[in-house]
Formats: structure tokens, sequence, C-alpha cells
């Protein structure tokens, strides 16, 4: 079974070889050319603001679960995504930047005393805030040459941060509610899975150089 | 760019309210005549009201605006899902059950309740806890009417709200969201204050089902949650009632829950709102002190600690 899997993932694979990363980059607009059909079409409903806000949020969350189950698929499976990461990575940031910029301009309206005081004063915000600026390094590092520049095990660690901003950004969706739906619950479960794995494989590999 | 979003028409463009409701009246009283196959007169869809000196001049939501951006958790918790799913709700026939610490306790249908009664249009400010508002012209009447004919007793010091139980219509009834029924409750003088309406229509049509049909409660100056939807149950009692939210995080939703931009909700600022209706850019407001009701309720919470009492 173990065997046939393998030799499935090594097909898989070499057909992806032949795959270019940068229709992602393409389909990563998807999302964002059909907020822009509802909002011509009334598809946002009442409050445009605050539909663009959730939709904006939650995509970026989404292309950030998809980059963390990168690694997983290809331990459990073999079928290697590698090559998409970046594309992943940045579609999300993508995202989040709209996100918190429909946030500044649309609904908070450059209020920045309110603003300050709310990044400063409220857990939810505090958090998002947070998980938006440690992607800016990851962001601006998105590129071969910073990985020539950095080394690849440097380069790797400062990646790291993405482990953070998953969490922050899954605990961040579950503040901003009321009471305790089910949706927000659903997706920080995703990724406490996806980074307990990471715990684990770390554990072992620790385990393994003790032993 | 930013011209492109936003919507060239104008009040003008509205269809007029009497050709609207005309057609209305023709298509009410077409069914009228084909129900009793006799020649009766076209049925009055718009409630008879008279206007009152409470209401604001500031411009209304669109009925649309109204019915399809409400927090009825009853019907799911999408802001949408009440408009979508009300429909369900029988509200007819309804009555209303007044007990508690009354001299004339009984059940009410709510034509026996509505006797006599003059409905008044109420155009107030609404706030949301959420930080959003929106202008609602109500048609109702005050609370008081209806508690000084059931006679409520001097060692009665509050009033409990109950809304309709019915998980078999109401789907959200059916989640363990919030503890259901949901209830709700006001101290005496709250309930007596003449802004304090029972609210059974907007801009003269009667209650639609998403905004608590056939019968609610509208407390302006108090966040939105406080004024309880589809009414069954208005009970006088002597200690203070529980509420739902209250309940659900005591920390986050005080009994009282004035409107007041000085005390924020544990996780936002309640210091400004959105004014929903302008789409893209609708203006974020200064949020006011008791919702901007303060010269006709203020009075009521001399000496109070509004930051305890939130």
């Amino acid at each position: 079974m173990a065997a046939s899997l393998t030799l499935d993932a090594q097909a898989v694979n070499r057909r992806l070889r032949k795959v270019p990363a940068w229709p992602l980059y393409l389909a990563g607009l998807l999302p964002l050319a059909y907020m822009v059909w509802e909002l011509f079409t009334g598809g946002l409903g009442v409050d445009p603001v605050r539909q663009l806000e959730h939709e904006t949020g939650l995509w970026a969350l989404k292309f950030i679960i998809a980059g963390l189950c990168v690694t997983p698929l290809r331990r459990l499976t073999g079928v290697s995504l590698i090559k998409y990461r970046r594309a992943i990575g940045l579609v999300a940031f993508f995202y989040v930047v709209l996100h918190v910029l429909v946030w500044l301009v649309l609904d908070m309206q450059f209020l920045w005393g309110q603003i300050g005081g709310d990044i400063l004063k409220r857990p939810f915000i505090t958090l998002g805030m947070a998980a938006f600026v440690m992607m800016i390094p990851l962001a601006v590092t998105s590129n071969n040459r910073s990985v020539r520049k950095m080394g690849a095990a440097a380069w790797g660690r400062l990646h790291k941060l993405t482990y953070p901003v998953a969490f922050l950004g899954a605990v961040h969706f579950l503040l901003v509610v009321k009471a305790w739906p089910q949706q927000p619950m659903v997706y920080l479960a995703i990724v406490t899975v996806l980074l307990a794995m990471r715990v684990v494989w770390a554990r072992r590999r620790t385990a393994a150089r003790m032993a | 760019m930013a011209r492109m979003y936003r919507s060239r028409l104008t009040e003008a463009d509205v269809t007029p309210r009497e050709i609207w409701m005309n057609r209305r009246q023709l298509l009410a009283g077409a069914g009228a005549l084909a129900a009793a196959g006799a020649a009766a007169g076209p049925a009055a869809a718009k409630l008879t009201t008279v206007e009152s000196k409470y209401s604001t001049m500031e411009k209304s939501n669109s009925l649309h605006d109204i019915t399809h951006y409400n927090n009825f958790y009853e019907f799911g918790l999408a802001k949408t899902d009440p408009a979508r799913y009300a429909d369900k709700l029988t509200t007819s026939p309804w009555s209303v059950e007044i007990g508690g610490l009354v001299d004339k306790p009984g059940t009410y249908s709510l034509d026996d309740l509505m006797k006599g009664i003059t409905l008044e249009s109420r155009i107030y400010r609404f706030r949301c806890v959420e930080a959003w508002s929106m202008v609602i012209p109500w048609d109702g009447f005050p609370l008081s009417k209806v508690l000084d004919r059931a006679g409520v007793q001097p060692s009665a010091k509050y009033i409990a709200f109950q809304t309709v139980y019915r998980p078999s219509e109401m789907p959200g009834q059916k989640t363990s969201i919030l503890e259901w029924p949901y209830v709700e409750g006001l101290r005496m003088d709250e309930a007596m204050n003449p802004l304090t309406i029972l609210a059974t229509g907007i801009y003269g049509e009667p209650m639609p089902k998403q905004d608590g049909a056939p019968i609610r409660l509208v407390v302006p100056w108090k966040y939105g949650f406080k004024s309880i939807k589809s009414i069954v149950k208005i009970t006088a009692v002597a200690d203070q009632p529980p509420t739902t939210w209250n309940r659900a995080a005591p920390n986050e939703y005080g009994f009282y829950s004035n409107v007041n931009p000085h005390v924020d909700h544990p996780r936002w600022s309640q210091a400004t709102e959105r004014r929903i209706g302008g789409g893209l850019f609708s203006p974020r407001i200064k949020t006011l002190m008791f919702n901007g009701y303060g010269d006709e309720v203020a009075a009521m919470y001399k000496g109070m600690d509004l930051r305890k009492d939130f």
C-alpha cells in the first residue's frame, strides 16, 4: 500500500514538474474578481464594507492554511507542491493587505485615534495586526535572491513565522464574532492540527538525534 | 473609480409611496374580492398612524436595508438569514401572555391587545452593540399603555419579556448558540418611559417577520439586542430578570446595555458607529450618549455608575 502510494506520488510529482506556478497567481485573483462582481450586483448585501472585510479575511486564512498543508502532504503522501508554496503565501498576503485596507479605509475611515487605540487595546485587532506585521518580512523575502542572501537555513527559520501567523489569524477570527459559532472554531481546529503535526515531527527529530 | 460604486439614484427615483401602496391595495383588494366573492372594498394595507414628537428628523434607512440586515439568531447567525427563513414563522393567530405582579393577568390576542390603541410613527435611531446603526420608522405605541391597562402592582420593579419558542419554525432555536427562548428585561421606570414602545409595524406596513413580527419591543437608547422581538410573554416581577445576552457573556453584555460611547465592549470600541445604508461609503459617525436620547432618559440613571452598571 505504502509502496503504491509512493509510486503514485512520484508519477504525480513528475507530472507536476511540467505545471508552472504562475497560473496560481491568476487563480488567486479569482476570489477578488468574485467580490468585485458581488459588489456591482448587490451580492455583498446591505453592508458591503463588513462583507468585504469578512471575505478578504477569510480568503487570507484559507490561503495561509493551504500553505501550511504543503509539507504535511509531502510527508504523508510524497506529493510535493513545494514549488507552488511561494505563490500560495503571496496570494494569502495579498488578501491580508486587502483586509487591512478595507478596515483602515472603508470601515475605520482613517480615524487614527480610534485605530491606534483599537490596535493596542482590542485583543482581536492586536492579534490580527501582529499577524499582518509578521507576514511583511515573509512577503519581502519571498524571492530566490533573499534565499541565497540569507542562506537556506536562516530563510527557513524566518519563514517559520508562518506558524504564529496562522494561529493568530484563526484566533483573530474567533474573537471577532459574538457567541461561539462553529465556523471560526473549525478554522482554529484545522490550524491547530496542522501546527501540532510540526510539533510532533520536531520532537521526533530531536529524539532521533539524541538516540 | 470611486464614483462608480455610488448609486446615482435619488429620492426622486423612488416610486412614490402612494402609488406603491395603491398597487398593494389593489392586489389585496383583488385577493379579498376573490376570497369573499363579494364587492368588498380594497383592503387597507397601510397602518393608520399619527406623528410623534419623539421622531428624529434624520433620514430613515430603506425598507430593504431594514429587512435584509438583521440579527435574529432564531433564524440563523448571518444577517441575511432572517430575510431568508423568517417567512416560516406563523404570526397569526398570535397572543401575548401578560402576567406576574399585575391586577389583570391574562392571555390576550393581538387584536385584543391593540384595542383602542393609537399607533404612532416613531422614527428612531437604532444602535447595534456591533457598532453599526440605522434609522428606522417604527409604528408602535408606548409599552406603558399595556402595563397601565394590566395594572402593575407596586411590588413589581421590573418587566420581563420573552420571545416565542417554536423550533419547528425557527431553525436557530434547534442550535445552542444562545439559551432559548430569548428573554429580556427592563427596570420599571425604563419600561414606563414614553420612548419605550411596542412596535407592530415599519413604514406603515405590518411588522416584517424578520424584524420581529407581529409585535416587538423598541428601546431606542439601548443597544439593539434589548429590543426583543416576536414577544409572547410580558411579566411584571420584583427582581431583576435574567437576560439572554447577559447570561451568554456577562462581562460583555450588561443588564442595562445603554448606548454609551465611553464604555467600550471588551472586544471593540463603542466610540463610533457606521451608519448603514451608504454602501461602500457608509459614514462612521460619533456614537451619542444614550444614542442621543439623553434628554428623555438620562435622569433615570442619575447617581448610577454606568461603567459598573453597563
